[in-house]
């Protein structure tokens, strides 16, 4: 895997490594249009351990809260506080968007291709 | 019309009541620093006006009296006017919770009939009716948990399982009660998955939060086996009252294996409900947890007298001043007793029953979540949405439009698009025909002219309203000019 290559995972997170040990995750278009307009972010806070798929972060539309996932395994190093005062950034530019940056990295979740990706878009409707 | 003024509007400057008496008794200062420096600015009106507003307000209220209200998980049932009267009288109006015990003996023989009561209902061993809401004794039952282990110390347990398709107050219970959540997901039957619950279930587990039957309407059917896995790893299980209205004087969460319950009076036991308040979220306990119950507890001593007992020094503290929302304690006892043993089982058959009725008749068009339910089911518009591009909200706000007020929408959020029926106990089969009749007709319109649905709710005083930006933006206090 390259860096600057966004992958993803089952749980509609968006991950881009900087490098082997260093990415950022952010949220799918997907993900987005099926939260519908989001309101509320809850980020974690830098020094956090995030383990691969526990939750770690949580959105909240109009219609529920939902989870955000790590994907990896590592610390964070970063969250994007912008987010937390216009989460409407995720609705109107989700790949720009990212969450938080774990460093550190010592696991990760199986990642999906975008082309992986789009047929479990297709799949789930 | 439709511009209802805000109180604040209909104000002007020097109008009012005079119902106050002049003063004719020394005037006593307040200690300094206590006192406001500026006047509070309160509305200005006449009675007549005060009256009209309220009235107005009145007029734009939906509640059960007015039609069907199917909330899911939120039993939204007839309350009868018996308990009002029960709960207008005046001995139980006129006293002051300071006032001696000896002067108030029937209302502490309220709290402990209604203790009784409510025990034998749930096979619990004791109960206490401080918490003044269901999320409220949520929190009350998981710290009777937390000081349980921890007068063992055992204070390696800071896990509370919660399946996926838990209320969400659920896990924030669990979390401001400073435990970790565990999360597990739902087997392919909507049920909890005993493998799952097996390998989350450990030396850490401090206690698992569960509703039976569960989100989706369905009775756990392994509940022994559930309750018996978090048992062995040494943790105790905690019973989301939200959904005892499927089950009430048929099964009880005692004999499942639960250790503490709590219950929304205001759902299950036919009290007011929902901006209606005040609540009543009593928590029940096996006789284990009795001494972390919090104080004071209503005892009977041997004379047939009532007390108070306040030297609980296990107790996990209280939750509210004095005894709860007493009231609705004495709505509640009203309720029970004029059901009776036969009348409390008989409600929640027929709850089960008019949930099974009216979800049969909405599968002719409408898929479900499952194909059988208890006191509510679950319908998914999935397929609506993909194939008319017609949501579950579409569908909501069609509702409306019919005088129905929509079922809770988009919960449990591990079925897509859906909706959540509960009719209760109190529909008559007529309602739950015409219902069927309304949800039949929009089904049809969303066929034909899927777009007009977008446009719904046509006759309302307010059409949709803006809950994103009521979210992002929230005006929460009068603006004075």
């Amino acid at each position: 895997m390259s860096a600057n290559e966004l992958l993803y995972t089952k749980s509609h997170e968006w991950v881009l490594f900087s490098d082997d040990k260093t990415a950022k995750v952010g949220l799918t278009d997907y993900a987005q249009k099926q939260l519908g307009d989001l309101v509320f972010v809850n980020l974690p806070s830098e020094g956090d351990e995030a383990e691969a798929g526990a939750a770690v972060a949580d959105v909240e539309s109009v219609k529920a809260v939902s989870d955000v996932f790590s994907p990896v395994t590592g610390t964070i190093t970063a969250v994007n506080e912008a987010v937390l005062d216009a989460p409407q950034m995720i609705n109107e530019s989700p790949y720009e968007t990212w969450l938080f940056e774990v460093g550190g990295i010592t696991g990760r979740e199986e990642f999906l291709t975008e082309a992986q990706y789009e047929e479990l878009c297709q799949k789930e409707g | 019309m439709n511009d209802v003024k805000l109180i604040f509007e209909r104000s002007c400057e020097g109008k009012g009541l005079g119902l106050l008496p002049a003063l004719d008794v020394p005037e006593a200062a307040l200690p300094d620093g206590f006192g406001r420096k500026t006047a509070p600015r309160l509305p200005e009106l006449s009675e007549t006006e005060i009256s009209r507003h309220y009235k107005t307000l009145v007029k734009r209220t939906y509640g059960v009296n007015d039609g069907f209200y199917p909330l899911g998980s939120c039993t939204m049932k007839y309350n009868p006017r018996i308990n009002e009267e029960m709960a207008a009288l005046p001995q139980f109006t006129q006293i002051h919770p300071l006032q001696p015990e000896r002067t108030a003996q029937g209302c502490l023989e309220v709290l402990w009939r209604a203790e009784q009561l409510l025990c034998e209902i749930t096979g619990m061993d004791n109960m206490t009716f401080q918490p003044a809401a269901g999320a409220h004794g949520e929190f009350t039952g998981i710290l009777l948990v937390k000081a349980y282990h921890k007068s063992r110390g055992d204070e390696k347990r800071t896990k509370i399982i919660v399946p996926d398709s838990a209320h969400g107050t659920n896990p924030a219970t669990a979390a401001m009660a400073g435990f970790t959540v565990v999360s597990i997901p739902s087997g392919e039957d909507g049920c909890v998955d005993l493998e799952k619950l097996r390998a989350a279930a450990g030396e850490d587990t401090a206690g698992l939060m569960l509703t039976n039957p569960n989100t989706l309407g369905l009775f756990e059917k392994d509940i022994l086996e559930i309750t018996k896995i978090v048992h062995d790893a040494g943790g105790l299980v905690y019973y989301d009252g939200a959904n005892l209205n499927a089950v009430m004087g048929v099964a009880r969460p005692g004999d499942m294996g639960f250790d503490v319950v709590h219950l929304n009076l205001h759902k299950t036991f036919s009290t007011p409900h929902g901006g209606g308040g005040p609540g009543s979220g009593p928590v029940g306990c096996k006789a284990f947890l009795t001494p972390f119950l919090p104080s004071p507890r209503v005892i009977k001593n041997e004379d047939g007298s009532f007390r108070f007992e306040r030297d609980l020094p296990q107790s996990a503290g209280a939750v509210k001043e004095f005894y709860g929302n007493f009231l609705v304690d004495v709505r509640a006892l009203a309720y029970i007793l004029t059901l009776g043993k036969e009348g409390i089982p008989e409600a929640a058959k027929n709850a089960v029953l008019a949930a099974n009725y009216l979800m049969k008749k909405l599968s002719e068009h409408y898929d479900m979540a499952s194909g059988r339910c208890m006191h509510e089911f679950v319908i998914t518009l999935e397929r609506l949405k993909k194939e008319k591009g017609v949501s579950a909200m579409d569908v909501a706000k069609a509702l409306l439009d019919h005088g129905i007020h929509p079922p809770t929408m988009y919960f449990p959020l591990i079925v897509h698009e859906a909706l959540m029926v509960e009719p209760t106990e109190t529909e008559p089969k007529e309602t739950l025909d015409e219902v069927a009749g309304v949800f039949a007709s929009i089904w049809e319109e969303a066929q034909k002219n899927p777009a007009a649905l977008h446009e719904m709710p046509l006759h309302t005083p307010v059409r949709r309203l803006d809950e994103v930006g009521a979210a992002r933006n929230p005006k929460i206090r009068y603006e004075f000019e």
